[in-house]
């Protein structure tokens, strides 16, 4: 940001009538309009991170997770879910979550995927 | 795995064998019970918790009935030691001196890592965190808190690329707490902004479903800027950014510690500067909890000037209010910690909150002056940073604009703030945007889900509710691996091999403190010289002190003590055995044994003497040795006439000023003229002081000395042991 000198006596006029109890308010309203944009993106996107971290809690390795979710991501499904693909696929097939991931990787599935 | 013995040594070997099996004993952060009005040896302590079952106490408890009282805030050490074997034994050393936040400190680079790191690497300035190095520091630290009898909370990092990996494998495995902040990631990792709150969200959602307390990461801009204590409005803005980002991924407010570090050190007028930044911070943060960090920003190589300094961050601490108070090693300005140096950091924060013990039922703050008008001040600019935000268009724009870690005190901008851009950074354009039928069938999930509800019962369970389907990888580099790096300090311990140690098992790197009579460079050298000189391979001179431009400096100068001692070849003093307080008495007692005791030259200390002569501190008069004590400044020949006169068995005496050895030459003068006056046989004289101890005073010509932490029972034990050699009948 561009220098500027300190303009604070000038700047806090509007807040100067303000209670200590209106003040805290004000700050945390705008702290909260601050967040709220960040919190939607966060609710209405995901990562390749998250993905992994989804499949980690689904029972894959650290070595398993990164070949699944890289793989979905190079195909464009990864919007979708990593752990959602992995388990409907399962529940398709009729197999485990861990067979269904592990076939994956070994190349098997990927044609029936999120169909 | 076996308890934990005092006497023994931790096993590592044990610790990591069947980990692929190991669940930790419990899940989430733990505070300390405190205790109301406890009584701890004479005294009543009013801000104390539940004692331990295995202790150090502090230097001094010894006056006090070796009392080791616990202070009711959570004591935080930070463990670095880049190998996490050693820092399992750092950190059991570190829970004896009364810490239960241990804090392992990451390896370099690891923020930038897109995923987990398995097996046991070594790290750079920390440890690669991996599921065996925490599942191990967690299983250590089981048994550790078993044998303190206190929970220990086990704490690291879930921040940079992998933040949502690292969240769920510590809520697997059983840490207790992680800093979490996306600003941290943002503004001093340059990772891409907007997968790092993305990041963010999961991650938090994870810790809370956990209960895993978090730490923020404000305290960075207190550690990066020119004058620290001017970003003090913008600390209020961060710690909001991440305490409601936190409270909308659903974490409650009572798992949300502020890390905040009082900005200055002295000469800088620190209690004027630092402490309305305190209040204004408790004041707006009511509710969430607080992490009080000691200074780092100032600190370089005098560990004497650090101690200072953090003595009075956590004055300010016990003036305001913390939770958790995290201690920073003394040396942590000059090399990656020493483990003496985390428990110098504890004993620091322990030894200062003990002596401010019921400072709040004593003193008030003022209300008015300058005090609550720089707090209301340091809002109102915390306000209006926060305005300008949303004139900047939002946080993303305001740091694209530099408006973060600009040195100038708000609204005062100097324009060096840290500037990053929203499309850049690493791991730029990595974030996607979930589908209609977007789903994560697992618990502790952010954020759209098709799924809701206990998604995971549709497979049987998540590794969050099934702990028996997470997957253990054990190790993948067949060097870099800790059974590798075991080899050589086992093999010492089996050989009885001894070595000096300041970081890893058997580094052999020692520090000496070397004063040197020169001028500053001249003496620099010298001092690397005389190191060399004393046998130390690569010296390195890592404090520097003028005392004076032409009269000296003082200088510590670590280097590497290349050998090892052979312990099978020590001489080691045989352990004192005491004869119990009812032997010494039923011998004593109907003997009717006369002792005369005095301090001798030109000496008016008379406290020592006093303690073990008198019945009420437990001396010899407990025992019945009839005492004559002759007072301070006594000439050694008064000491025999007295003998003479009672019919003394022993003479006592007492000798504190050590200046030109004169405690050596009272002793050889009561000797020779014992000899001279035909009564040193079968008179026992024993002398005792600071300077004193049992060798010296045996080659002065006395039958014993005693030293510091002598007590009554010690003297009368050996005036006992000494007659009963020659004596078998009470002859009464």
């Amino acid at each position: 940001m561009k220098e500027r000198k300190d303009d604070f006596s000038a700047r806090r006029k509007h807040l100067a009538n303000l209670s200590d109890a209106q003040l805290h308010d004000h700050f945390w309203s705008l702290v909260n309009r601050i967040v709220q944009p960040l919190v939607e993106e966060a609710r209405t996107h995901t990562s390749p991170s998250i993905e992994r971290s989804v499949l980690l809690r689904m029972g894959f390795s650290s070595l398993e997770t990164k070949p699944l979710v890289n793989r979905m991501l190079e195909k464009g499904v990864l919007g979708r879910g990593a752990g959602n693909l992995v388990l409907k696929l399962a529940q398709k097939k009729g197999i485990s979550v861990r067979e269904a991931g592990l076939g994956l990787i070994d190349g098997e599935y990927w044609e029936e995927l999120g169909q | 795995m076996k308890p934990l013995k005092p006497d023994e040594k931790i096993d590592v070997l044990a610790i990591v064998k069947d980990l692929d099996r190991y669940r930790p004993k419990r899940r989430g952060w733990t505070w300390r019970s405190p205790v109301e009005s406890q009584q701890a040896g004479p005294f009543t302590l009013q801000d104390t918790s539940e004692n331990l079952k295995h202790s150090v106490p502090l230097p001094s408890a010894h006056y006090f009935g070796d009392i080791d009282p616990q202070c009711d805030v959570v004591v935080t050490t930070e463990i670095a030691s880049g190998r996490f074997e050693d820092d399992i034994r750092r950190m059991r050393m570190a829970a004896w001196h009364g810490a239960d936040h241990l804090m392992v400190i990451r390896t370099a680079g690891q923020s930038h890592f897109d995923g987990l790191i398995e097996g046991t690497p070594e790290g750079v300035g920390g440890i690669p965190i991996s599921r065996k190095q925490v599942r191990a520091s967690r299983k250590a630290l089981d048994l550790i808190e078993e044998e303190v009898g206190r929970p220990i909370n086990f704490h690291s990092y879930v921040s940079g690329v992998a933040g949502p990996e690292i969240a769920v494998m510590f809520s697997e495995e059983g840490v207790n707490g992680a800093h979490q902040d996306p600003q941290y990631n943002v503004l001093y990792r340059n990772i891409n902004m907007h997968r790092s709150f993305v990041d963010a969200a999961e991650a938090k959602t994870v810790m809370a479903d956990a209960g895993i307390l978090q730490i923020d990461g404000a305290h960075n801009a207190n550690a990066t800027a020119k004058e620290a204590w001017k970003v003090m409005p913008e600390l209020l803005v961060q710690h909001a950014v991440n305490c409601a980002f936190s409270r909308a991924a659903g974490m409650p407010r009572e798992y949300i510690a502020l890390s905040t570090v009082p900005p200055t050190a002295p000469p800088a007028p620190k209690l004027w500067l630092d402490l309305p930044y305190a209040i204004a911070l408790r004041d707006l943060f009511s509710g969430y909890k607080f992490r009080a960090q000691q200074n780092t920003r100032y600190m370089e190589a005098d560990m004497a000037e650090a101690t200072i300094t953090h003595v009075l961050d956590t004055l300010i601490s016990r003036m305001t209010s913390a939770d958790i108070q995290s201690t920073i090693t003394p040396d942590e300005g000059r090399n990656v910690p020493w483990h003496y140096n985390n428990i110098l950091g504890v004993n620091t924060a322990r030894q200062t909150l003990m002596g401010l013990d019921g400072w709040s039922q004593m003193v008030d703050l003022k209300q008015e002056g300058h005090l609550p008008e720089t707090v209301r001040e340091l809002k109102e600019r915390a306000v209006l940073f926060l305005e300008e935000i949303v004139e900047n268009g939002g946080y993303f724009a305001a740091v694209a604009q530099g408006q973060f870690v600009d040195s100038g005190c708000f609204p005062e901008r100097n324009n060096d703030g840290i500037a990053r851009d929203p499309g850049g950074g690493v791991s730029a354009d990595s974030i996607i945007e979930r589908e209609p039928d977007y789903g994560a069938p697992v618990c502790g999930h952010f954020g759209a889900n098709q799924y809701a509800g206990k998604a995971c019962d549709a497979y049987g369970g998540c590794t969050l509710c099934d702990p028996s389907k997470i997957v253990y990888i054990d190790e993948l580099d067949e060097t870099d691996n800790v059974h590798n790096r075991l080899e050589k300090p086992l093999a010492d311990q089996a050989a009885g091999r001894i070595r000096p140690e300041v970081e890893w098992a058997g580094d052999g790197i020692v520090c000496v403190t070397l004063f040197v009579p020169e001028e500053p460079r001249v003496a620099e050298a010298a001092a690397l010289e005389m190191a060399r000189k004393m046998g130390l391979t690569e010296p390195e001179v890592i404090s520097r002190r003028l005392i004076h431009p032409a009269e000296g400096s003082l200088f510590e100068v670590k280097g590497v003590f290349a050998q090892a001692v052979d312990k099978s070849k020590l001489v080691i003093a045989e352990e004192e055995e005491l004869l119990a307080d009812s032997e010494i008495e039923a011998f004593v007692r109907p003997r009717k044994i006369h002792v005369v005791a005095a301090t001798v030259g030109e000496d008016e200390h008379s406290v020592g003497m006093r303690e073990i002569i008198d019945i009420k501190h437990g001396g010899l008069e407990k025992y019945a040795f009839r005492c004559h004590y002759l007072g301070t400044s006594v000439p050694v020949s008064k000491v025999l006439d007295a003998v003479q006169e009672t019919g003394a068995k022993a003479a006592l005496i007492s000798t504190i000023i050590s200046h030109n050895d004169i405690h050596r030459i009272n002793m050889r003068r009561l000797h020779d003229l014992a000899v001279e006056r035909g009564m040193r046989e079968g008179l026992i004289l024993i002398a005792g002081g600071t300077q004193v101890n049992d060798a010296m005073a045996v080659d002065c010509g006395m039958d014993a000395g005693f030293g510091r932490g002598t007590k009554g029972q010690h003297v009368a034990s050996f005036i006992a042991v000494k007659m009963m050699e020659k004596d078998d009948d009470p002859g009464v």
